[in-house]
């Protein structure tokens, strides 16, 4: 999923995770048998050393020495096209560093009027003259100096704080300056230090934003450029740490900060997951997660956030809110979790968090279906829905997606097995009768033990089969869980070549989803053309969930701004045009991206008035000084 | 005022374009026929046809189309709630659904259409002279129908109507329109069979209490338009005009066409208003005996032969103008809340919401004008004007001279003239008088109308005689009420209202409008506007001086004035004398019909004795439109019966609403004044 929320985005991380990108990588790699990889990304101390000492540090403080403090992911790991011309993937750390895709640069020249020849040279690094000093308050300094918690005024550090991933957070990284961005990092490193913390903050009247891994995709870290107050921004990162796990109730007490490729890889060691895997759980953190109301990609078998944690402690202004006890399910008035979840900050700061975890699965298996359109193929998915029997996550991409995905095959090694997707190809094309351009594929994902998940996987291949479905093959379905991982690093690529950007999504119901992805299209391309985009514009959806009563819908939009004055502005026209009309096709404001700035334009028509002004009475008693003060949502 | 003023700017865009195009509009047309007699209609009704069509049309069957309406969810569902409620079996019917579906359905079939194309050819070169269409309009209808599904909204002044608009897409190579007609047509054998065949889809005169029929019938309009399988065509008038005013609109097919829209299920549809004008109108005269209570005759097959007499007549020059095709999308952006469409199911039938039903009125009304705008007004219009201003007779002379002073007013005013530039007035005027020598003779240099044909005869019968000739001569008239209206309700204010003061003479221009919406489209709500684009107009032919608080006759504008008072003063005498019958005859409850009939009654008897000259409010159509008026007032309530409605008057309402309407009108000679 493109661009990351407070806590979205995939990568290679756990061993269940990693395992099964190692084996969707490995198929593109042709690797000789015995050269095998490495499942874990290869960080050092975390991959090396499974002790628990070793493990709390996993992301240092100053996260731009691992991170790129200009764009998505590791330093070391990027798109770029090699002295062929080549589009090739850098660096060690995923299983696709060194592999060139050849089809990417025609994909790109095709469909987007990029070209090689357009290229713009980034700033190397951060000019730190045009860094907003920081106005941190001399006294809460000197008072946080007395607690002993790390922090820093560290300008790297504070600019890397003051943003997420919205297109136009990068764009401004790379061609500018924001603002406003916090004066001071803290990083506390259990929950005392937090209410500590909180406690100096009210004392000093002090604005905090809490920090988590930074996926964010709806501007929730922007400082707010009105701000007076000393902005602190809180950096859970160093509250990493899994304080117990009960396998008799199948739950784990986890602090907040933990990222989810370090959750899950640390439960690995003990045979447990959560399951839960947004497209960021590379960096996106537990806290983050709470705070954004996720989803991850796997909700099938292990259900969205809401549905995993059990109990969640979050320190506010007016001190520490939790539960009493762990049960599984309470009517005891409104569920205060759910004043927490999704609460993005603006009501204190999650600590720590009780979550289910279920033993690794025994079997996973890759799939995917072709069909013949994009009607069938949502057709399909609404049957499976409605047959209760969604596989781990089962995914349909529109025909521009297939083949944006499509041009995401790795260099073929032999001669047989190009004559072997020729083979492919034809029969799909030329027997069944299939328009390449009107083609999609859904993909498909199954878990759980051997048995189950072959008998699962027959019953999901006979209902495709009713929608004129064919099974298209493990590969297919491998390459289109890469592309959600990877799309980040590839926006990257784009925006050095005049193309930019970005993915929303929503939830709405079965039978609006059709009418809901083709005006939505057609609204952007449409727009485009308004605005004066020179080149036809790649809009692209897919279905990523699918519910009882809906499914969650995914959409892709880029374009090449050469000619543009203004693209950002311009951009975000498109981006709110977009998102006008999804509401009027009955979708809705986000499905797990968070409102955050972005959107709260449109917040109090999406819960009514009377919600709007709940929402709002929680925050002035919660916090009625306005601490937490990143300003979203309301 | 200053509220009404409020509400106009919160609807946004101005509806009246005040800009003088009509010069610019006139020499775009084409004369379609031109070709058709030079070249083999035989050739023209075999040609290769390959019209554009919407970009995402997935071609289908007209029996597949009734497929997919029968297993609609919504006529699903309306078969289950009515199996649920009257205890019917769900297959009984859906049985009934499938008959109703292929009562209705049309079944376009190209060898129809070029039987018509062949025959329409020979018919159309024998009765007309030319068939105008504005080129411009139809390039942009080529583009629309790709884009996006387009829903064509022609006026409605005949039957050739639909025939004329599938002919003029046939020629300019345009997909056919599916065309919502009245079932009566599916009385005439062959006929209707052969309309079915070219595209015509027929739909019950009234349907009301019957839900499946609803259902199926709105759900096949939906699906024809959502495919985009053809254009969806239907008249918002909901009938022929008999008077030429262009009628209220009726509001049930626009509503079905918007839906697909208003619901998300297409990104966008097109309106497109188109007027047809024509010189002289195929059934001029049976209109004006029906509105004076000689009953409608029957469609038939049989009837159609014998009115074949008709072929060997003139009837001049039709002009088509294909306005430019609206985006629904944009005319709802920002009107619409969305929250109530995205809350319930969309294939369960739902009453549409106030806003809107507000929103469906505002558009038709928008559409009607838009058609009234476009429609091309020939010089017979001008010389039927000053006619009727001008009886029992005038000298040609007079006329000519009338008449030219009427056609810069008319275009000052902006009315889409047809002026033959190269000929001098006078043979302007003869030709047109020449066209409807069925309605006006010269005679020894004077100009009169044509009722005194059969020589004397009973009182009553002369009164029958001199009102068809004036009807007849009114239905052109009209057509330039249509555009003159906002000015003349305000000059009509300004001489009723005692002073200058700008507010005295808007509230009387409000009353006149309300009074008349039954009479002439005013765009809803807005009626400040309205008396600003008429005082506008009105200050263009320097007829009044507008300030800020007052309005001032000119000097000269006195002429204009009175000659606009006097155009629409048998409106105004004609709802006087039908007060005036309330207040004296109807004591007692009353039908419609007993209404019609003792108007009709009532001032027979005052013609007859000639204390009237208002002939035409023997017309049924202005006593049913003044009866909707003076329930709208409060002057009559209106009770539903099991039988239909009864009415009956509320007498203190009627006195205060008949001072108010006997108001001083000046009567004098407005033209002799300034000559």
């Amino acid at each position: 999923m493109a661009a990351a929320a407070g806590g979205e985005r995939n990568g290679g991380g756990s061993d269940g995770a990693a395992q099964r990108r190692l084996r969707i990588l490995s198929g593109h790699l042709h690797a000789p048998p015995g050269t095998q990889l490495s499942a874990n990304p290869c960080r050092g101390r975390a991959a090396t050393a499974p002790s628990a000492a070793s493990q709390s540090r996993v992301f240092p403080k100053r996260r731009q020495e691992i991170l790129k403090w200009n764009g998505w992911g590791y330093n070391d790991s990027k798109f770029i096209f090699n002295k062929k011309g080549h589009a090739e993937f850098t660096g060690k750390r995923y299983q696709i560093g060194g592999i060139v895709f050849p089809l990417l640069k025609e994909w790109l020249e095709k469909n987007l009027g990029g070209s090689l020849e357009h290229k713009i040279t980034p700033r190397a690094s951060l000019n730190i003259s045009e860094i907003p000093p920081s106005i941190a308050s001399e006294e809460f300094l000197q008072d946080l100096q007395m607690t002993k918690i790390p922090y820093s005024k560290e300008a790297e550090s504070r600019v890397f704080r003051a943003h997420g991933h919205c297109l136009h957070e990068i764009f401004l990284l790379r061609e500018g300056m924001f603002k406003r961005i916090p004066d001071v990092v803290v990083w506390p490193e259990c929950h005392d230090d937090v209410v500590k913390i909180v406690e100096l903050a009210c004392k000093h009247s002090v604005c905090i934003i809490p920090y988590g891994g930074g996926t964010s995709v709806s501007s929730a870290l922007e400082c707010p450029p009105e701000e007076k107050r000393t902005i602190v921004s809180l950096d859970t990162s160093q509250m990493n740490r899994i304080h117990w796990i009960d396998e008799k109730n199948l739950t784990a007490h986890v602090e907040a900060g933990i990222a989810g490729q370090d959750l899950e890889r640390q439960l690995g060691e003990s045979g447990y997951c959560t399951g839960h895997e947004p497209d960021s759980m590379e960096f996106s953190t537990l806290g983050g997660w709470v705070a954004t109301r996720a989803s991850g990609m796997k909700k099938n078998i292990y259900g969205n956030i809401e549905d995993l944690v059990v109990h969640i402690k979050m320190v506010t202004p007016r001190g520490v809110i939790q539960k009493s006890c762990q049960g599984p399910r309470m009517s005891t008035g409104p569920d205060i979790h759910h004043f927490i979840l999704g609460s993005e900050g603006t009501l204190g700061v999650v600590t720590e968090v009780t979550i289910k975890i279920r033993p690794i699965p025994e079997y996973q298996k890759y799939g995917s279906v072709v069909f013949p359109n994009f009607e069938r193929g949502v057709a399909c998915l609404r049957e499976v829905a409605k047959q209760r029997c969604a596989p781990a996550s089962i995914r349909l991409m529109d025909n521009e997606q297939f083949q944006f995905g499509h041009a995401l095959k790795p260099q073929v090694a032999s001669i047989f097995t190009s004559l072997l997707d020729g083979l492919k190809k034809f029969y799909i094309t030329k027997f069944k009768g299939f328009d390449p351009n009107l083609l999609c594929v859904a993909t498909l994902l199954f878990e759980g033990d051997r048995e189950k998940v072959l008998q699962h996987e027959k019953q999901v291949y006979d209902i495709a089969a009713k929608f004129g479905g064919l099974a298209a093959g493990e590969d297919n379905g491998q390459r289109g869980y890469m592309l959600t991982f990877v799309i980040a690093y590839i926006r990257d690529m784009g925006l050095d070549y005049y193309i930019i950007g970005e993915s929303f999504e929503t939830s709405v119901p079965w039978d609006r989803v059709l009418d809901l992805c083709r005006n939505v299209k057609e609204r952007i391309a449409r727009e485009c053309k308004e605005k004066g985009v020179q080149f036809p514009p790649f809009s692209a959806c897919r279905v990523t969930q699918t519910y009882d009563a809906g499914a969650c819908v995914y959409f892709y939009l880029g374009f090449n701004y050469r000619g543009l004055s203004d693209p950002m502005r311009v951009y975000e026209e498109i981006e709110m045009a977009a998102r006008e009309e999804i509401l009027a096709n009955g979708g809705s404001l986000s499905h797990h991206h968070g409102v955050g700035k972005l959107r709260k334009h449109w917040l109090k028509e999406s819960v009514s008035d009377v919600g709007f002004g709940m929402l709002k009475s929680v925050k002035q008693f919660v916090d009625p000084n306005n601490i937490f003060g990143n300003g979203n949502l309301l | 005022m200053a509220a009404a003023g409020a509400v106009a700017r919160r609807r946004g865009p101005p509806v009246y374009s005040q800009k003088n195009i009509t010069s610019k509009k006139k020499y775009d047309f084409e004369d379609i026929l031109e070709e058709r007699r030079k070249a083999s209609d035989l050739r023209y009704a075999m040609k290769c046809y390959t019209p554009v069509v919407y970009k995402e049309l997935s071609p289908c069957k007209p029996s597949a189309i009734k497929t997919v309406v029968l297993q609609s969810e919504q006529v699903q569902y309306v078969v289950r709630q009515l199996s649920k409620e009257t205890g019917e079996s769900p297959d009984i019917i859906q049985e009934e659904a499938a008959e109703i579906l292929d009562e209705m359905g049309h079944s376009m079939h190209m060898g129809a259409i070029r039987f018509f194309a062949f025959t329409l050819s020979k018919i159309f070169k024998c009765l007309f002279r030319s068939i105008c269409v504005n080129e411009d309009g139809m390039q942009k209808l080529q583009q629309a129908i790709q884009e996006h599904p387009v829903v064509l909204l022609p006026s409605h002044r005949s039957y050739i109507d639909f025939l004329l608009l599938s002919y003029v897409l046939y020629t300019y190579d345009l997909a056919l329109p599916v065309i919502a007609a009245g079932i009566d047509f599916l009385g005439m054998k062959i006929v209707g069979e052969l309309l079915r065949k070219s595209g015509a889809f027929f739909m019950r005169r009234t349907f009301g209490g019957n839900k499946l029929y609803w259902a199926v019938f709105a759900e096949y309009v939906k699906t024809v338009l959502k495919n985009g399988y053809a254009p969806v065509e239907f008249y918002l008038e909901g009938t022929r005009s008999r008077t030429a005013k262009t009628l209220n609109p009726k509001f049930g097919l626009l509503n079905i066409v918007m839906d697909p829209f208003l619901k998300r299920e297409v990104f966008d549809i097109y309106l497109v208003p188109i007027s047809i004008s024509y010189e002289r109108v195929l059934e001029e005269s049976l209109y004006a005996c029906e509105l004076l209570g000689v009953p409608k005759p029957k469609e038939s097959t049989s009837g159609l032969l014998k009115a074949r007499k008709i072929l060997s007549e003139d009837f001049g020059s039709i002009h088509v103008y294909f306005g430019q095709p609206l985006s629904l999308r944009t005319l709802a952006s920002g009107r619409i809340n969305r929250c109530p469409f995205n809350l319930f199911p969309r294939h369960i039938p739902q009453k549409p919401s106030e806003e809107v039903q507000e929103f469906v009125s505002e558009i038709a009304y928008k559409m009607e004008l838009l058609q009234i705008e476009n429609m091309v007004l020939s010089p017979w219009i001008l010389v039927a004007v000053v006619l009727l201003q001008n009886l029992p007779a005038i000298e040609l002379e007079l006329l000519v001279e009338k008449t030219v002073w009427l056609k810069n007013v008319t275009q000052t005013f902006g009315g889409f003239l047809d002026w033959p530039d190269n000929l001098c007035a006078n043979k302007a005027v003869r030709s047109a008088l020449a066209l409807h020598s069925n309605i006006v003779s010269l005679v020894n240099g004077q100009v009169v109308l044509n009722d005194k044909e059969m020589g004397p005869g009973a009182p009553e019968e002369l009164v029958f005689k001199q009102a068809l000739a004036i009807l007849l001569c009114g239905s052109y008239r009209n057509q330039l009420l249509n555009i003159f209206v906002r000015p003349a309700l305000v000059a009509l204010a300004l001489e009723i209202t005692h002073s200058s003061r700008k507010e005295e003479i808007y509230s009387n221009f409000a009353f006149w409008r309300d009074v008349f919406s039954d009479e002439f489209i005013f765009f809803p709500g807005i009626p400040l506007k309205d008396f600003e684009e008429g005082c506008f107009l009105l200050t263009k032919c320097d007829a009044v001086q507008v300030t800020p608080q007052q309005v001032f006759v000119t000097e000269k504008g006195s002429v204009v004035i009175s000659f606009l008072t006097a155009m629409f003063r048998p409106f105004v005498e004609g709802y006087q004398l039908i007060c005036r019958y309330l207040s004296k005859e109807a004591n007692e409850a009353f039908t419609e019909k007993q209404f019609i009939f003792g108007v009709r009654s009532f001032t027979s008897q005052l013609l007859e004795i000639g204390s009237t000259q208002c002939y035409e409010v023997l017309s049924s159509d202005m006593q049913k439109n003044a009866l909707a008026s003076l329930v709208r007032l409060g002057v009559v309530s209106r009770r539903k019966m099991n039988d239909g409605f009864t009415y009956s008057v509320n007498k203190e309402t009627l006195n205060k609403i008949a001072g108010m309407l006997e108001s001083r009108i000046p009567v004098r000679k407005p033209m002799a004044a300034r000559l």
